[in-house]
């Protein structure tokens, strides 16, 4: 492989992560609060479909991309609504809401199916475009991908650099101590629904207006939402490394096609189906970093305690818990 | 008015203007719309034994469902618990049997352990590994679906060319045979009538469901009573699992007659929602998964009819499900405490 090819491959790599990072970062923000939305499947289809009918008809990809992240929006207040007010299971509205957003999808954009519609342009960086290799792999895409790209400092800014953030993980660990310092539990996780479902419904458009353009039954997001939900536990609820999670996704999508033709003998579903059992994988390490024997064996050899503490990435404390009234 | 009937009715409210708006944003007229799915449903033997057909695969994974969720377990795996009963079902179909009964009995019980080996897997991983039995399922249902497209393109291929149509039809006399009267094999029936009848019997009536209510209510009393959350958990799994892949095999050897790659046709996904709109007891299991089945039936001939997605049976099926939950959550929170 030649110099020629790597950029052009990497450059793949970035734009092809981008609607995945928003999904996967919105779910972290929402997780770090303790609430789990399991509607992603479903909610990004739904704002796929949405962007896409919202930008033919107006002719403008900003009010599809707008569309998307209402819908988005619209449907983690469901899942927060039902499951912090109302006291419903989180993971039982979260699942119907995946079912029924998809179906919804399918049945309210019938008629947009194959129907050919406004796709966001490219707008490469003046200057930065021509930086040899660089340029090609991060300067000469689209806004959506730009944007991607920035949503990860500024996700990590704001869970952990700002007072915002601190109530929200505070919330994620333990609500009632946050409700104790003047943090209302209920409404740090509702914004927090909101916020990460407005990005879900962004990673939405981003597949129907950039990656995937178009709308169709399948429309080729379907099973994104799942995948977001095991980068975000696989990035350890951390935004940098879920966008890394992310990055070796798109990778692994972007090399399965030519990779497929060097080993002939290795059948195609192993690299559809492999971030499913690599999430399994990391869930059983992280508990396993946990274990005593663990800790004992790592405590002599100076690279094993610092592997072990490097995967140590626990889920927020009160993560799926429904909070207590008093 | 009692407290309830005012929810079932405020919830058949929420969900028939949902679906009318959703009907009219469609642009569907919403009156023809509920005719045709019924007419579909109902409209003849033919289509009622299509709706039993249904109504089979349901039944079996919402049963199987209860096990679990009375032991607090979340068995998102069911859909590829499903989906490898179909799997062992085909595999044992393609050997050579004394007689093609033997054969048909053998795919059933073939089903039923990969099955339940499926959720055993998605158990032990739960109970040995600290994996979360939603994730742990999830991504088992997609290793199996993954499995089931290998098969089909790979070592199960039709001679000649693979393709998405699946593996090469078994010979009829390898087929559950059908009613005279519409296409729905009354074996497979029976069976679901069975599972019923025993889920039912299982949980109401032996140790077995006695101990599986006491772990999912309290684990730790119940670990001082001796009961081992852990092996309890496995139990329901398997049982969970074993008839989720009855329902997998009963496809093979039922319906489709081959392995085809959309095999479980989502109906262990709808199974949760059935078990779910049952309030996690098996009374309404039965009429529900019925509701279900005879919407999924009726919805297959909108796209002829009205021109619309035939998705509408699962937007009305998901809706009925929130529509429950939302309602009956704002009641509970409106009552005063120790009110039903």
């Amino acid at each position: 492989m030649n110099g020629m090819e790597l950029t052009t491959l990497l450059a793949a790599v970035v734009a092809g992560a981008a609607p995945v990072i928003f999904a996967a970062v919105g779910e972290t923000v929402t997780e770090r609060a303790g609430l789990i939305n399991l509607s992603l499947d479903g909610s990004i289809l739904l704002g796929a479909m949405a962007g896409f009918a919202a930008a033919l008809y107006t002719g403008s990809v900003a009010a599809g991309f707008a569309a998307a992240a209402a819908v988005g929006a619209v449907v983690a207040a469901v899942v927060a609504v039902t499951g912090v007010y109302l006291g419903q299971s989180q993971v039982a509205v979260g699942f119907v809401l995946t079912l029924t957003c998809r179906d919804l999808a399918y049945f309210l954009g019938n008629p947009l199916s194959r129907v050919p519609g406004p796709q966001v342009s490219p707008l490469p960086v003046p200057g930065l475009a021509d930086l040899p290799g660089v340029g090609e792999v991060l300067f000469r895409h689209n806004l959506v991908v730009y944007a991607s790209i920035a949503l990860v400092p500024v996700a990590w800014l704001l869970l952990y650099r700002t007072r915002w953030g601190l109530a929200v993980r505070a919330v994620g660990e333990h609500p009632a101590a946050a409700y104790a310092r003047g943090v209302d539990p209920r409404r740090v996780q509702l914004a927090c629904a909101v916020v990460g479902g407005l990005l879900v419904g962004l990673a939405g458009a981003a597949f129907s207006l950039a990656v995937k353009p178009g709308w169709g039954r399948p429309q080729g997001a379907e099973g994104m939402g799942w995948i977001a939900l095991a980068l975000v536990i696989f990035g350890g609820w951390h935004p940098a490394k879920v966008a890394v999670g992310a990055y070796l996704f798109s990778l692994l999508q972007v090399v399965g096609i030519p990779l497929q033709a060097l080993l002939p003998s290795v059948p195609t579903q192993v690299f559809q189906v492999a971030p499913f059992p690599l999430m399994i994988f990391t869930l059983w390490l992280i508990h396993l970093t946990r274990s005593e024997a663990v800790e004992r064996w790592a405590g002599d050899r100076a690279w094993a305690w610092r592997l072990v503490h490097a995967l140590r990435a626990s889920a927020p404390r009160a993560l799926g818990k429904p909070l207590s009234r008093e | 008015m009692t407290r309830a009937a005012v929810r079932y009715g405020v919830t058949a409210l929420v969900l028939v203007a949902f679906t009318t708006a959703v009907l009219l944003l469609a642009g569907a007229p919403p009156w023809d719309a509920y005719r045709s799915l019924a007419v579909g449903a109902f409209g003849s033997w033919g289509r009622l034994a299509r709706v039993l057909t249904v109504w089979v695969p349901l039944t079996l994974c919402a049963c199987g469902l209860l096990y679990t969720f009375r032991i607090g377990l979340w068995n998102i795996g069911v859909e590829g618990q499903v989906v490898m009963g179909a799997i062992g079902a085909t595999w044992a179909l393609r050997h050579p049997a004394p007689s093609a009964p033997v054969a048909v009995a053998g795919a059933l019980a073939a089903g039923v352990v990969l099955g339940a080996a499926w959720a055993y897997a998605a158990g032990l991983l739960k109970t040995r590994g600290g994996v979360n039995e939603i994730f742990a399922g999830l991504g088992l249902n997609f290793v199996a679906q993954g499995f089931v497209l290998w098969l089909i393109f790979g070592p199960w291929k039709r001679p000649g060319v693979a393709s998405m149509s699946g593996t090469a039809p078994f010979p009829p006399e390898l087929w559950l045979p059908t009613a005279s009267w519409g296409r729905v094999a009354p074996v497979a029936v029976a069976l679901a009538v069975v599972a019923v009848a025993a889920t039912a019997a299982l949980l109401a009536r032996t140790r077995v469901g006695l101990h599986l209510s006491a772990v999912g209510r309290n684990p730790r009393a119940a670990a001082l009573f001796g009961l081992s959350p852990a092996r309890n958990m496995l139990l329901a799994m398997a049982l969970g699992g074993g008839l989720a892949g009855l329902a997998g095999a009963l496809q093979v050897a039922g319906v489709y007659h081959r392995l085809i790659p959309a095999i479980s046709s989502g109906y262990g996904y709808l199974g949760l929602l059935v078990a779910m709109l049952a309030g996690y007891r098996l009374a309404p299991v039965p009429v529900i998964a019925l509701f279900f089945a005879a919407l999924n039936v009726g919805s297959i001939q909108l796209p002829l009819v009205l021109e619309v997605d035939s998705s509408l049976s699962g937007v009305i099926q998901g809706a009925v499900v929130l529509a429950v939950l939302v309602v009956h959550g704002w009641s509970a929170r409106r009552a005063p405490e120790g009110t039903p």
